[in-house]
């Protein structure tokens, strides 16, 4: 389930992606406001010059100019950091790619804690939620770069604005063995006591702390939550209904984020949720091992929460 | 088209938007009356467009990113038969025309626009598609002066020149006031000519209710986008609002509404 043999960050999957969605559609184009190498552009600027389109340090021109090119039919990837786009440019995405609904592809990097060193201000905490509450936006947050890479191809393929949420970091492969399908949440391990439901970087923090769990007993579903939007509510209820509890973690905050939808779409059906997240801060600098300690975040600390929950509901 | 027909098509568009913005109770009429010679100018003697076939291709693309003076858009593209006039009257109620245009709600709008500052970067993305698929259509982008308070505008006034699209017109309805006062008391813009050339934009600046002095909209410079600096008067064709950043943002009431149709049926 865990390849650890492979270490690989989602931008690396998202730079192969492109390319391969970009030899099937002619398109497809890549959109870069100063970062190409940050989000892994570099064999798409090889390979296809005339498809590449540099707008410097202009998050917001970066929006316009992705929306205009997809009113006229082609399908542009607008790509930056996550901390600067979808945040600087949000009013443009919200009337020129949302309201006109512009096929722009949102594809942002160094999202979450684990974007480490460079500190809170690039450490985008905020991203999902200013993204899912825009009508017609998808929002995809692939676990690792091999879903990465799948998530690229199939959002190059739909009609939808779509925010493709990204990481720095390099980290083993969970996705290996799954198919991918906007829309459709992955069971990738079964389990009765409780639903563990992750987005991102976290899967693979959830499955080793369901690896954890399960030598003391308790057997953990783990979820991987691949899309935030349109969220697949069936899989997720269906679990949380056998399990009776759930929780969900992101490297996000817990306002508004992947849990926030999660509450959404289970709230009336009497089922216990605990959301793990960042919660109100902002990050610091750091290594992203030391950061998920830090903010809670690592498979250790899904562990002590998970048995913190347990105990309780045993002194009940 | 002729001076004559122009002027009688803009006075139409002049009382539709009166009307509107009356029925509606809300809305634009200062920058409404302001563009209506140039919008009129543009859809009779400049634009290829076709009101049968709304998306096709070849047409040339206009797009309004100073949404708020849409009702002369809607008026224009209603005489020149894009829909049916008596949707005019619909505008800013439910169902109906949308208060700032809306994309797809309408045939001949080709972009959704109402926060300021948002077009000009959508008309580069066209233009440079434009460029790239090798298509002869030319993009036209209005906005205000007061947008160019907007970051944003200047974002997307480099990208064009550095993509040397020349298959972009940007017109500014320069009518000097924004919707608390004058732009050159809010955040002057001048000088506004020297500004865009310096971006190394081609500018060319006319008297914007001179259907004369429009032919040179259709100016064009090899490898630069052009800007023509339109100067207009704010409220044009109604004494009263004539030059009021007052009337940037407000309804006339029945008498108002009534004085102004009185000016405007004798002109």
């Amino acid at each position: 389930m865990i390849n650890y043999e492979k270490l690989k960050a989602s931008r690396e999957g998202f730079g192969i992606g492109i390319v391969k969605a970009a030899l099937e559609n002619k398109n497809i184009l890549a959109l870069s406001a100063d970062l190409s190498e940050s989000l892994k552009l570099e064999e798409f600027k090889n390979r296809f010059p005339e498809r590449y389109i540099e707008v410097g340090v202009a998050e917001q021109n970066l929006a316009a100019v992705g929306a205009g090119l997809a009113l006229e039919g082609k399908i542009p990837f607008i790509t930056s950091f996550a901390s600067f786009s979808p945040s600087i440019n949000w009013g443009q995405i919200r009337v020129s790619i949302c309201y006109n609904n512009a096929n722009v592809k949102i594809a942002s990097s160094h999202a979450g804690i684990t974007t480490g060193e460079d500190g809170a201000t690039h450490q985008a905490l905020e991203d999902i939620a200013i993204t899912r509450v825009l009508p017609k936006m998808n929002v995809i947050v692939p676990a690792d770069a091999t879903e990465a890479e799948k998530a690229t191809i199939e959002t190059s393929k739909t009609k939808n604005p779509t925010y493709l949420r990204l990481g720095r970091e390099k980290f083993p492969q969970v996705t290996e063995e799954s198919e991918f399908r906007i829309g459709k949440a992955n069971i990738l391990k079964k389990g009765s006591d409780l639903t563990l439901i992750a987005c991102g970087n976290m899967v693979f923090q959830a499955l080793k702390a369901s690896e954890i769990l399960e030598k003391k007993g308790i057997e953990v579903e783990v979820i991987n939550n691949h899309t935030i939007k349109p969220l697949d509510s069936k899989t997720i209820l269906q679990s949380a209904k056998k399990t009776g509890t759930i929780f969900t973690v992101e490297e996000h905050q817990t306002a508004g984020g992947m849990g926030s939808a999660v509450a959404e779409a289970i709230s009336g059906e009497g089922i216990h949720l605990e959301i793990i997240g960042v919660e109100d801060k902002f990050g610091q600098s750091g290594s992203a091992s030391e950061l998920l300690e830090k903010y809670g975040l690592s498979a250790n600390k899904i562990v002590e929460r998970i048995i913190k929950h347990k105990k309780l509901i045993q002194n009940v | 088209m002729k001076n004559d027909y122009l002027k009688e098509k803009a006075r139409k568009v002049r009382i539709e938007a009166i009307d509107m913005i009356y029925t509606a109770g809300s809305g634009h009429p200062g920058g409404s009356l302001g563009v209506a010679d140039l919008l009129t100018y543009l859809y009779y003697n400049v634009l290829k467009t076709n009101a049968s076939k709304p998306s096709w291709n070849g047409r040339d693309r206009f797009i309004l990113s100073n949404g708020h003076v849409c009702p002369a858009l809607y008026a224009v593209l209603a005489e020149k038969g894009f829909f049916k006039k008596d949707r005019l009257k619909t505008l800013r109620k439910m169902n109906g025309l949308q208060g700032h245009p809306e994309r797809g709600s309408l045939p001949g709008i080709e972009t959704s626009a109402g926060p300021l500052g948002l077009g000009l970067g959508i008309s580069c993305g066209m233009a440079l598609k434009a460029k790239m698929d090798g298509e002869k259509h030319h993009i036209y982008c209005m906005m205000s002066d007061g947008e160019q308070d907007e970051g944003v505008t200047w974002e997307a006034a480099m990208f064009a020149a550095k993509n040397k699209l020349d298959n972009l017109t940007a017109i500014i309805d320069r009518n000097k006031i924004q919707l608390s006062g004058p732009t050159e008391k809010i955040m002057p813009l001048e000088n506004l000519k020297e500004k865009y050339e310096a971006f190394n934009w081609n500018v060319i600046e006319i008297k914007g209710h001179d259907f004369n002095e429009m032919k040179k909209i259709k100016t064009r410079k090899k490898g630069k986008p052009t800007l023509i600096i339109a100067n207009t008067i704010p409220g044009k064709g109604v004494s009263f609002m004539e030059g009021k950043f007052e009337w940037h943002g407000k309804a006339p009431n029945k008498s108002e509404r009534d004085q102004a149709i009185k000016e405007l049926n004798k002109q």
